[in-house]
């Protein structure tokens, strides 16, 4: 008690001492110009980022946007480049989509929950939480080969639709788990209390109170990573999806392309027709990325309506 | 304790020799305490005291901290609430609880309200319930019409309005209620406090406050805490009067906390 009061009437005194300036003045002026030039360097490597997506996207429209025409979408692939569309290659992606999230996002969501909510926390627990992050970071092609492997091969699935979707599905799992488990966690503490406090269950408390508030985040996670899929070509080669299908799929059994591949496919024939080709499947793929990822924005706004 | 008290005498919850400890740390130290039926007692001491602490474990709340332990007794209608037999969930429903910031489901103001029953199978009229708890609250003539807006829309005030009102929807004997108005601006506090005198007529309410007047305005019973002790306790005139130890003196007085 003496103490502080000491220390009080000390911090007085010196405020009663003659009146001098901490800030070294001549610093100051080199502060400040450290100031701009850092602000100078963050606004260049956002242009820098900003003008090469600007110069690839210009650079694909002026070259693959005359080809772009209904034929484009209704013809199979062909020999002739004035014949050749994307109509299997199209179909073949809506598939994998809807394959791929059905099998991805049940799984990796329910994982995500009991990760967050149930899970003891145990060494093997943490054991299986960095690998999950280790296998997010996988290069690609590692899972083509798991693909080929236990589904091509051992499971006998052949080369089909769902050999492919589940190829992906584990491709996908991991960023599904880890971006769910984000937004699982970033639901406040006081909200669990709220529900337990007003004679709540557990799994009351998870599925109606933190699985809705964590939706949005969710959402984001889960579109993000579909979208990825959708742009994946090097698991699917190695599988042995075709490059060149003349019919749209009609079942999970069925052989199947996608539109990476079949931009990969022309983009690797010699005649200049085919890179156009490319430059214009790209186009039909980057709307449909960019469709997918304002979805996403527009499903996370929707659900914000009540804010955390 | 005079013979005078004795019309309200029942006991309600009572705590025997309650440890909580963190860990290895010990933040409670075997605290004694009786709270009679339809009263306010009042929990105050310096930040740190233990007194949330001890709140938490009334209603078995400390059980979401992994590291926190409890060891003794809390007697609540003769049962132990530390024994096997009792189910905390049930439990909880019958002890209700406000916390120190509001925390409104991100739900509209009637959902608010309706989840607590509903997930507890009411079946009622839930219109009737939503308005009667709103009207206890003191809340009902400032949403009467917006029943189906978001709860953020609330001020602060009238959030933690909806948070009492939702609490009482349960109809519990026993309101545990943490700091309420530590968040709140004096008007809200003003409206709080006058509905926690209004409320003890229904039900009995156990408050923890680091506002000393406070506590002198709306309790009964003042506990005062220190360091994780009970230091003394007794009818609120009598301890903001003449508290019997020197340390609950230096405290109302103002001299440290």
């Amino acid at each position: 008690m003496a103490n502080t009061n000491d220390s009080l009437t000390s911090v007085i005194e010196l405020g009663n001492t003659e009146h001098e300036s901490v800030v070294n003045q001549k610093r100051m002026a080199k502060r400040k110009l450290y100031d701009k030039l850092f602000y100078r360097l963050c606004q260049s490597t956002i242009l820098l980022a900003l003008v090469t997506l600007v110069i690839l996207v210009v650079h694909i429209i002026i070259s693959g946007v005359s080809w772009l025409s209904l034929d484009f979408f209704t013809n199979f692939t062909s020999r002739f480049a004035e014949q050749a569309g994307i109509k299997a290659a199209i179909m073949g992606s809506m598939w994998v989509l809807v394959l791929t999230a059905a099998f991805a996002i049940p799984l990796g969501v329910s994982a995500a929950i009991f990760l967050e909510e149930y899970a003891p926390k145990k060494k093997w627990v943490e054991w299986i939480q960095i690998n999950i992050g280790n296998l997010a970071g996988m290069p690609s092609i590692v899972y083509g080969l798991v693909g080929l492997t236990v589904f091509v091969r051992y499971l006998n699935f052949e080369r089909s639709l769902l050999a492919g979707s589940l190829t992906l599905a584990l491709l996908v799992l991991p960023i599904i788990i880890i971006s769910s488990q984000e937004a699982i966690k970033a639901v406040p503490l006081s909200l669990r209390e709220a529900a337990y406090a007003l004679g709540a269950k557990k799994w009351q408390v998870v599925f109606l109170q933190v699985l809705p508030a964590a939706l949005p985040g969710i959402l984001t996670g889960v579109i993000l990573s579909i979208s990825r899929a959708i742009g994946e070509t090097a698991p699917l080669i190695v599988i042995g999806a075709l490059s060149f299908v003349a019919f749209t799929p009609a079942s999970i059994w069925d052989e199947f392309t996608v539109l990476p591949i079949q931009i990969y496919n022309w983009a690797s024939k010699p005649q200049e027709e085919f890179h156009q080709l490319a430059a214009a499947a790209i186009i039909v793929l980057l709307v449909l990325l960019f469709a997918m990822n304002f979805l996403a924005i527009y499903l996370r706004q929707k659900y914000q309506r009540y804010k955390l | 304790m005079s013979a005078s008290a004795s019309e309200n005498s029942e006991i309600i919850l009572e705590t025997k020799d309650l440890n909580v400890f963190y860990g290895d740390k010990q933040a409670i130290h075997s605290v004694n305490m009786q709270v009679k039926k339809g009263t306010v007692a009042a929990l105050i001491g310096p930040s740190g005291c233990g007194k949330s602490t001890f709140l938490r474990s009334l209603n078995r709340m400390n059980d979401f901290v992994s590291t926190a332990r409890v060891d003794g007794k809390v007697f609540y209608q003769g049962k132990n609430l530390y024994s096997k037999k009792v189910d905390p969930v049930e439990l909880r429903s019958q002890i209700g609880m406000v916390f120190q910031k509001p925390n409104p489901f991100p739900k509209s103001i009637y959902k608010n309200i309706t989840w607590g029953p509903k997930i507890n199978g009411f079946t009622g009229d839930m219109d009737l319930l939503v308005e009667k708890s709103l009207k206890r609250a003191a809340l009902w003539g400032e949403v009467k019409d917006r029943l189906h807006d978001s709860a953020f829309d609330l001020s602060g005030g009238q959030q933690q309005r909806l948070c009492i009102a939702r609490t009482i929807a349960m109809n519990p004997d026993v309101i545990l209620m943490d700091e309420p108005c530590s968040a709140l601006d004096p008007r809200s506090t003003q409206a709080i406090e006058d509905l926690i005198t209004e409320l003890k007529r229904r039900y009995t309410i156990i408050i923890v406050t680091h506002n000393m007047q406070q506590a002198g305005r709306i309790s009964d019973e003042t506990y005062f805490f220190h360091e994780g002790n009970l230091i003394e306790s007794g009818d609120t005139k009598q301890i903001f009067t003449k508290p019997s130890v020197q340390m609950t003196e230096d405290y109302i007085t103002g001299r440290f906390g």
